[in-house]
């Protein structure tokens, strides 16, 4: 996009057509009345974890600001608390649209890559349909070595005391690591799983075509 | 005055038997008031007390009549002898029930409470009833200036409360602003979508009505008279002028938009593609005769992109534009972006706004819009450049901090402009000297347009319009007396007295013809207008004495006093508000109502009872506004909040009405300090006679001199302004006064 097109995009709909398009949700961000309601209740402000607070997203995408709004690590904070849900005097689903623009800028591949939340997004559901169980073990140590080798020993360590209580209680088996228990029908997941992306596959493309 | 005979009716009710010595209170109105006939009562305003007074009228020649009771304020309806004259001494609300019901506040609590029966006694003999004013007229036709919506509307409602309307319309046809416009915001559920104006019918009911004489392309030449008894001319474009007896004026002119061309950094002016609220509602209605497309006026090609620019020239903090928000153009911005978008939803439609505000049903229009997708940025615009058939619009975006935002390619600018009242000429700018205008005057004079047009050609001395407040909107209390003008039986609706939109004309105009009803009706009986609304007394001038000093003419806020060739003041009684402005004026004190004149006051001043300097009684006159103040100090009785006993109150009709000379009395008398209650003054004046507590003010400024020339402090004379909200401190102020003049001391002309 050369810069002269760049210009000539700010303001207009064409990110915020995008958007209603492509986000679930997204079709309320143009009701946005820039309040400010969200922002002041949104309890991961107070540790000043958002680039952009939920309304100067909505405003970004007014704005046409493409990059900046798929590439922020705003959305990927959210907890769903559901407290700007709860306080919008729009009745905007912000909670909603902020995981729908999370999960969009991801199907996009624009999403920062190790941004915590979408780390553990991307394992949980490796994991979890790897064998139709969550395996427990594999799930925290992959956290616990996400930023490097050593990180994560580190990591361990400091955790080494829960592990040891945990085993003792029989809560955790290092015997996972090999394997781990599985679902039974491994088939029937995996082919449960195909379904579900083809329904959605063919949902979008069915809201695509309008 | 040889037959007057005076009578004096103590209470004895609600509490007052109790807590004073009420025989001796008899005494007093009998040997120092001098009244033949001084009785009690037990209950003086229950049917058996009125019936006595009622008796003594009839039978024994009473014409004068002193009630020692409760307030002037309260049982007006017991105490009404319309025939008689009338003094109140205001024993409940002004002296028991401010004092403590103790042993040693007895004496003082009885020294009050006899003075105000001396007070009202002088009062009294000093009055005549009040005969109400005979030179009258009896017009009962309502003249509608202007013939837009509120104007319309005006006539409309007259006419169904069975007046009859002269209508009069400067251009060729009815409708005015909104009949300019192609469709209104919404005044109906669900509010989602412009409506129609509702303009023809409101026309057609107007040309349709027999009560209702219509004159297009007509101008006001001459208004000259007074209430019910205006001579209007009616200057029509054929060249002919037509003259109608009028009762009552209302004056609804309505707006300009703020001109689009002093906004050059906004592209006012500079390519046919930037246009005002106006032009484009010619751009709708012109599409609508068509295929309903908006072309962008340089190159007819449709419309594909266009930005609303809010606030454009108004809410300047430079003082270079309009200061105010007009409040309706948000409104009117929304449901353009919607001509647009009810058309073809592709097109851009953005609204720049620093604070969106959409009164009435706005929220749900506003709401609506964003469902149609009208896209609001939060933002300051900086510039709009033009630039062959497009434009781009630089602006500070306020929600992204990004101070360097633009839209480029905008096909169509609408600025939002705001209004401009259309009142006229402005007569203060007239009056004042022209060298007056530094900075803050021109300023002043850059924001607003004088003029040069009069709309009503009053023939009055104080000029052909009605006065201005601020920015150019003509003068009313816009809380308190919201239609009222400076000049009496004149009433002005709609945007010409502040910025509104339609639906709010339409409810000044029906609030408007009202008032100009009752305007005309009070006219012909001879009784005032608001506030004094019914007061049958009006100035009466002794002309033998004098002086042709123009301090009334000049002073009166309602423009009722014109000159005659010889150059004496020409009274226009149903023209005045009777505040006593002209009366607290006059140098040589000609002036007087019946019931209220420099001796009526001058003598309660001197009946007081003055102690000597060793009693440790120090007295203090209060002359307290009735409309604000003296309400307040009743209250203060009603909530038992306690003041001084050495205090003496008389009520005064305005600060206005006081003349220089009851202060000089007083001090002469030995009073140790005087007490000036009135309202506010200013632009944000709440003195019911708008000008009367601030020329009130300006005359009490020079009484410094006075006091210089008796030789006393400047503490004995205190200028205070009092709210009827001041109930609780009101009785400290008076409190603290009274401390500060026994540090003062005691008046060196006590005793003479």
């Amino acid at each position: 996009m050369s810069a002269n097109t760049a210009l000539a995009e700010k303001y207009r709909n064409n990110f915020l057509k995008e958007i209603e398009e492509q986000v679930e949700m997204g079709d309320w961000v143009k009701m946005c009345m820039q309040c400010g309601v969200c922002s002041g209740s949104c309890p991961t402000n107070f540790q000043s974890a958002w680039e952009h607070p939920p309304q100067e997203l909505f405003m970004m995408i007014r704005a046409g600001k493409r990059e900046e709004v798929l590439t922020t690590t705003s959305m990927w904070n959210c907890t769903s608390c559901y407290n700007c849900i709860v306080r919008c005097p729009r009745k905007l689903p912000i909670t909603h649209i902020m995981h729908g623009i999370a999960e969009y800028a991801h199907r996009l591949g624009k999403a920062p890559k190790m941004q915590p939340t979408r780390f553990f997004s991307g394992l949980f559901w490796k994991n979890c349909t790897h064998t139709g169980r969550v395996n427990e073990l594999k799930l925290s140590m992959g956290l616990y070595f996400k930023d490097g080798f050593g990180a994560g020993i580190k990591e361990g360590m400091k955790m080494k005391d829960v592990a040891i209580g945990l085993l003792k209680a029989k809560r955790l088996n290092p015997f996972e690591l090999l394997g781990g228990h599985k679902c039974k029908d491994q088939k029937g997941i995996q082919a449960m799983l195909k379904k579900a992306y083809e329904i959605e596959r063919s949902r979008k493309a069915a809201k695509m075509a309008g | 005055m040889a037959d007057i005979k005076v009578a004096a009716y103590i209470c004895k009710g609600c509490g007052l038997g109790e807590r004073l010595d009420t025989d001796a209170l008899v005494k007093i109105a009998q040997k120092d008031g001098k009244v033949p006939l001084a009785k009690s009562h037990d209950f003086l305003c229950n049917a058996d007390g009125v019936a006595m007074i009622k008796n003594d009228i009839a039978n024994e020649g009473v014409t004068h009549i002193m009630i020692g009771a409760c307030s002037r304020r309260a049982k007006t309806e017991a105490f009404f002898f319309p025939e008689n004259a009338v003094a109140r001494a205001n024993l409940r609300e002004g002296v028991i029930w401010i004092r403590p019901d103790t042993e040693e506040a007895r004496e003082t609590t009885q020294d009050m409470a006899e003075d105000y029966i001396r007070m009202g006694c002088a009062e009294v003999k000093a009055m005549t009833a009040p005969g109400g004013n005979t030179n009258t007229g009896s017009s009962k036709t309502l003249l509608v200036v202007g013939g837009g919506v509120t104007g319309m509307t005006t006539a409309i409602e007259a006419s169904k409360t069975g007046y009859s309307v002269v209508l009069v319309e400067k251009s060729g046809e009815l409708g005015g602003w909104a009949g300019k416009l192609y469709k209104r915001t919404p005044v109906h559920e669900p509010f989602k979508s412009p409506a129609d104006t509702g303009v023809a019918d409101l026309a057609s009911l107007v040309m349709g009505d027999s009560n209702i004489k219509v004159y297009l392309n007509a101008t006001i030449a001459k208004t000259d008279g007074a209430p019910g008894r205006f001579v209007v001319d009616i200057a029509t474009e054929s060249g002919a002028t037509h003259t109608e007896d009028i009762g009552a004026i209302v004056q609804a002119t309505g707006f300009t938009l703020y001109d689009m061309n002093k906004l050059p950094e906004l592209g006012g002016g500079k390519s046919p593609n930037v246009v005002d609220q106006a032009g484009l509602e010619a751009l709708a209605k012109a599409a609508a005769a068509g295929d309903g497309i908006i072309r962008r006026p340089s190159d007819n090609q449709p419309v594909k992109s266009v930005v609303f620019v809010q606030c454009a020239g108004q809410r300047d903090p430079t003082g270079t534009h309009l200061s105010y928000c007009s409040g309706f153009c948000c409104n009117a911005s929304i449901k353009q972006a919607m001509y647009f978008k009810d058309t073809n939803p592709s097109v851009d439609t953005t609204i720049i706004y620093t604070d969106l505000r959409t009164p009435g049903n706005g929220e749900d229009f506003y709401r609506s819009a964003q469902e149609k997708g009208v896209i609001f940025t939060k933002g300051k615009v900086a510039e709009v450049v033009p630039n062959g058939n497009t434009s781009t619009v630089k602006f500070n975006d306020l929600i992204l901090g990004d101070t360097d935002a633009s839209m480029v390619d905008v096909d169509l600018v609408v600025l939002a402009t705001g209004q401009v009242a259309n009142s006229g000429i402005n007569i203060d700018a007239l009056t004042k000297p022209q060298v007056e205008g530094q900075e803050g005057e021109s300023a002043a004079a850059g924001t607003v347009e004088v003029k040069p047009i009069s709309i009503l050609n009053l023939t009055y001395r104080q000029g052909p319009d009605v006065p201005q407040l601020k920015q150019g909107f003509t003068d009313s209390h816009f809380i308190c007396f919201p239609y009222e003008t400076r000049r009496t039986g004149i009433y002005t609706a709609g945007p010409v007295r502040r910025p509104m939109d339609i639906v709010q004309a339409r409810e000044d105009a029906t609030g408007a013809a009202l008032k100009a009803i009752q305007a005309l009706e009070n006219a012909e009986l001879g009784r005032a207008a608001h506030p004094r609304s019914g007061d049958l007394s009006f100035p009466k001038v002794r002309l033998e004495g004098c002086t042709q000093c123009k301090r009334c003419t000049v002073e009166c806020p309602f423009g009722a006093i014109d000159e005659d060739e010889k150059r004496f003041p020409v009274f226009n009684e149903s023209r005045c508000r009777r505040c006593g402005t002209c009366m607290g004026a006059c140098p040589v004190r000609v002036i007087s109502f019946e019931n209220y004149s420099v001796n009526t006051v001058g003598a309660q001043i001197k009946a007081v009872d003055i102690p000597d300097e060793f009693s440790e009684k120090p007295r203090i006159l209060i002359l307290a506004c009735e409309n604000d103040a003296y309400p307040a100090l009743d209250m203060a009785g009603m909530s038992r909040n306690e003041y001084s006993a050495f205090v003496r109150i008389i009520p005064i009709r305005c600060l206005g009405s006081v003349n220089t000379i009851w202060i000089t009395d007083a001090l002469n008398a030995g009073y140790d300090g005087v007490m000036l209650m009135g309202c506010k003054s200013g632009d944000e004046y709440q003195c019911h006679f708008v000008k009367g507590s601030e020329l009130g003010r300006v005359r009490m400024s020079k009484i410094d001199d006075t006091l210089k020339t008796l030789n006393l402090e400047s503490e004995r004379v205190r200028d205070l302004e009092v709210a009827i909200t001041d109930i609780e401190r009101v009785p400290d102020m008076i409190n603290k006064y009274a401390a500060e003049l026994v540090a003062v001391g005691p008046s060196p002309f006590k005793g003479f």
